[in-house]
């Protein structure tokens, strides 16, 4: 067979990608016919750059989910077919069995393996982390946060000194030495792990202790329930045969997390979490001179009430568009990681190890590399732009 | 200001301490040793030897001990052997035990010795720092300029259309990180098979005699990721310089816009990059790490990455305190050049 042309390459791309540009064009119709109903995710229609920015970001969840569902892409990302090894994009295969498809679209990369699907199957790795990992680092930084902005004092001075401490690492330096075998063989990653996944359950604990307080009977309840589902998620999480933790026996284990991407996960949320409490801690010294926070002090509200139910949702305007900003930056860290294959397998498709992979023949052979770096180019762009709509479309109010 | 500066150095120091303790625990932990034993000795060694080795060399000490003597605080171990003779940390080979000084460590100015370059490590993080330098200079002299122009360009006349172009610029800037931006930049300018072929793809041949052609690139790829960034800040604050009360005055006097510019808005507009550009030094170090991995250009960073993946302890320790230290300084002029620029900030 002949190899395609560039033209039939992308109409053949396009329509791999369908399942997506459904979804993309349902979510979009959907969210321009009911934008005033919607809030600031509504608003956000408003701006062209925020949209653009959403359009790219949605793309690459819906990618990441389908691929997951082993839908867009064309081969196993891991088989390996005799004869594509370093193939330019278009090159049909030489033998094809019944119903696999004839094509490489993006080519082979230096182990005979398919880049289209591997950058598919990348985007999964990504969009299960990137958001997870922020989340975490948002409740850390924001558990902290509040209290070292609210109370000030002794507490404010020795939380901002461990904050500046872990800034002033170098970031690669971090993970070189969270990140290597040898650290992971003494359990370290795994005892961060038990401290840093902690904190969303204090988080939801207290939010929801802090409001209910004065109904009893709604909130003992209502704690035991999600404390509870919370608490053995968290335990499912840390805890893995074999390793330093185990608490939970095999039966009660919900998942496991393979080891690499625990690790993987533990130091992003590290890395990321005082800048968040840095954040969080000026945005509460700001907000509690306001005189809503005066008025419920006078009420005579706890502070804990006062810093998550009166400061938090003032501060929120920043810390969304932190957070797009965060998901990018953290997108960016986890290529770091994987450019300098820390962490993550060898053979796992995620784009910093496939950018790895690819620069040794870069020279030669383009494809490997530019496919995934674009790829997390215009991720990390999406993640951005949408930052900047939202800032813009929140400053409106 | 005095006072200031004071307090400042002494948590820097605290922190430059509590720093070099965490990297010093973290690369002495036991399986690191285990390794560290296995790589001097054979790899077939016993774990009884493994021991003997680790005693023989005083790596089996309480961690703060190891973390004075490598300090230069506490007298250095010795140990004597079973022949009589006395080895020890500080013992040159062919120095007799009693002319050996008690104390060496980084304050003594001995670094200890690199396992993977067969050097001392002082020298070697020496080289590699001037190397990395030079590198450092060339940035600083693209990415500075660059940035602050893009900024006050597009910050002058805030949502006009030159304003909406040159931020798409540099928010795509801010989104592309070093790995991703020098390999679309060798593809682009480098690859033997398509491309424009005007430029190197390795910088290895700049550290003897850098021109614009081997050198251009790398420099390029770590400026772009920074200047967006500083473009963003200077944009933000001079637009909000630009809507203050004495430029509107000095419009309505008649003033030239381009001399309103120059002379009145970009003054107080550079006071919030000032430090946004020394803040940069800590990610500059990061950049600096992958471009030279991705160029070949062994510098600082490429020491780094060969210190971390060999488990060559003594030369990470100092690589670590080096960046530590650089990051920490910069902090500090950071804040005290934003308190010397900014007249409304008083420190008392």
């Amino acid at each position: 067979m002949e190899p395609l042309s560039w033209f039939e390459i992308i109409t053949r791309v396009l329509l791999q990608f369908m399942p997506v540009w459904i979804s993309l064009i349902a979510l979009f119709t959907l969210s321009i016919v009911y934008k005033r109903r919607l809030g600031l995710y509504g608003k956000l229609f408003d701006s062209t750059i925020g949209m653009i920015g959403f359009a790219l970001v949605m793309f690459w969840v819906f990618t990441g989910i389908f691929g997951a569902l082993d839908m867009i892409i064309t081969h196993d990302p891991l088989s390996q077919v005799s004869g594509m090894k370093n193939k330019l994009p278009g090159t049909p295969l030489t033998r094809p069995d019944e119903g696999q498809y004839p094509y490489y679209l993006f080519g082979g990369d230096n182990l005979a393996r398919d880049v289209f699907s591997r950058m598919v199957k990348g985007a999964w790795i990504v969009v299960q982390i990137a958001p997870l990992a922020t989340l975490f680092a948002f409740m850390v930084g924001i558990t902290l946060g509040l209290p070292a902005g609210y109370y000030g004092g002794r507490l404010d001075t020795l939380l901002s000194f461990l904050a500046n401490l872990i800034l002033a690492f170098p970031v690669i330096l971090l993970f070189y030495l969270l990140v290597t075998p040898e650290i992971v063989e003494t359990g370290i990653p795994s005892y961060m792990a038990t401290v840093l996944f902690v904190f969303p359950l204090v988080f939801v604990g207290v939010l929801l202790n802090s409001r209910y307080k004065t109904q009893p009977k709604v909130r003992t309840p209502l704690l035991i329930a999600v404390l509870g589902i919370l608490g053995w998620l968290y335990l499912s999480l840390i805890s893995e045969a074999g390793s330093k933790v185990s608490v939970l026996p095999g039966f009660l284990d919900l998942f496991d997390i393979p080891a690499g991407i625990l690790v993987v996960f533990v130091s992003v949320v590290f890395v990321n979490s005082p800048t968040v409490f840095r954040i969080v801690r000026g945005l509460a010294m700001d907000i509690k001179t306001r005189d809503y926070v005066a008025a419920a002090q006078t009420r005579g509200e706890g502070p804990w009430y006062i810093m998550l139910w009166e400061i938090l949702p003032n501060a929120r305007g920043p810390l969304i568009v932190d957070f797009c900003l965060r998901i990018g930056y953290t997108t960016i860290l986890l290529g770091t990681l994987g450019f300098f294959g820390l962490g993550l397998s060898p053979e796992s498709p995620d784009w910093g190890t496939t950018i790895n992979d690819g620069r040794r023949l870069l020279q030669i052979y383009l494809h490997p590399a530019i496919v995934p770096a674009v790829a997390l180019l215009s991720m990390v762009l999406g993640l951005n732009l949408l930052a900047d709509g939202l800032r813009e479309e929140s400053l409106r109010d | 200001m005095g006072l200031f500066i004071l307090r400042r150095v002494g948590v820097m120091i605290l922190t430059g301490l509590c720093l070099t303790f965490l990297v010093f625990t973290l690369t002495n932990l036991y399986p690191n040793l285990e390794k560290l034993a296995k790589t001097q000795g054979n790899f077939r060694m016993s774990d009884a030897e493994v021991t003997s080795y680790l005693e023989r060399n005083g790596y089996l000490q309480p961690m703060i001990v190891k973390y004075g003597e490598w300090l230069g605080v506490v007298p250095s171990y010795r140990h004597e052997n079973s022949d009589g003779t006395i080895q020890g940390r500080c013992i040159q080979p062919g120095q007799s035990p009693e002319e050996a000084p008690q104390f060496c460590g980084v304050l003594q100015g001995y670094w200890g010795f690199s396992t993977v370059f067969k050097d001392e490590v002082g020298s070697i993080i020496a080289t590699r720092l001037s190397l990395t330098g030079k590198l450092m200079l060339w940035v600083m002299l693209l990415m500075v300029p660059s940035a602050l122009i893009l900024g006050v360009l597009s910050g002058m006349r805030e949502g006009s259309k030159m304003d909406r172009t040159l931020s798409t610029i540099s928010i795509t800037t801010t989104a592309t990180p070093e790995y991703v931006s020098g390999v679309i930049l060798i593809a682009v300018f480098a690859s033997s098979t398509v491309g424009l072929k005007w430029f190197k793809g390795t910088a290895t041949s700049a550290m003897e005699s850098a021109n614009f052609e081997n050198f251009f690139l790398p420099v390029l790829t770590i400026s772009l990721y920074g200047m967006g960034y500083i473009a963003r800040m200077t944009r933000a604050s001079m637009a909000e310089v630009m809507t203050a009360q004495y430029i509107r005055t000095a419009r309505l006097k008649g003033v030239s816009f381009g001399n309103i510019v120059v002379k009145h808005a970009l003054r107080n507009a550079l006071i919030a990059p000032f430090t946004v550009i020394m803040l940069q030094f800590p990610w500059l170090l990061n950049g600096v790490v992958i471009v030279e991995t991705l160029f070949n250009y062994k510098g600082f960073g490429w020491t780094l990455v060969q210190a971390a993946s060999n488990n060559d302890i003594e030369l990470l320790l100092g690589v670590s305190v080096v960046s530590v230290f650089v990051v920490l300084v910069t902090q500090l002029i950071s804040d005290i050049g934003y308190v010397y620029l900014n007249p409304r900030i008083s420190v008392s």
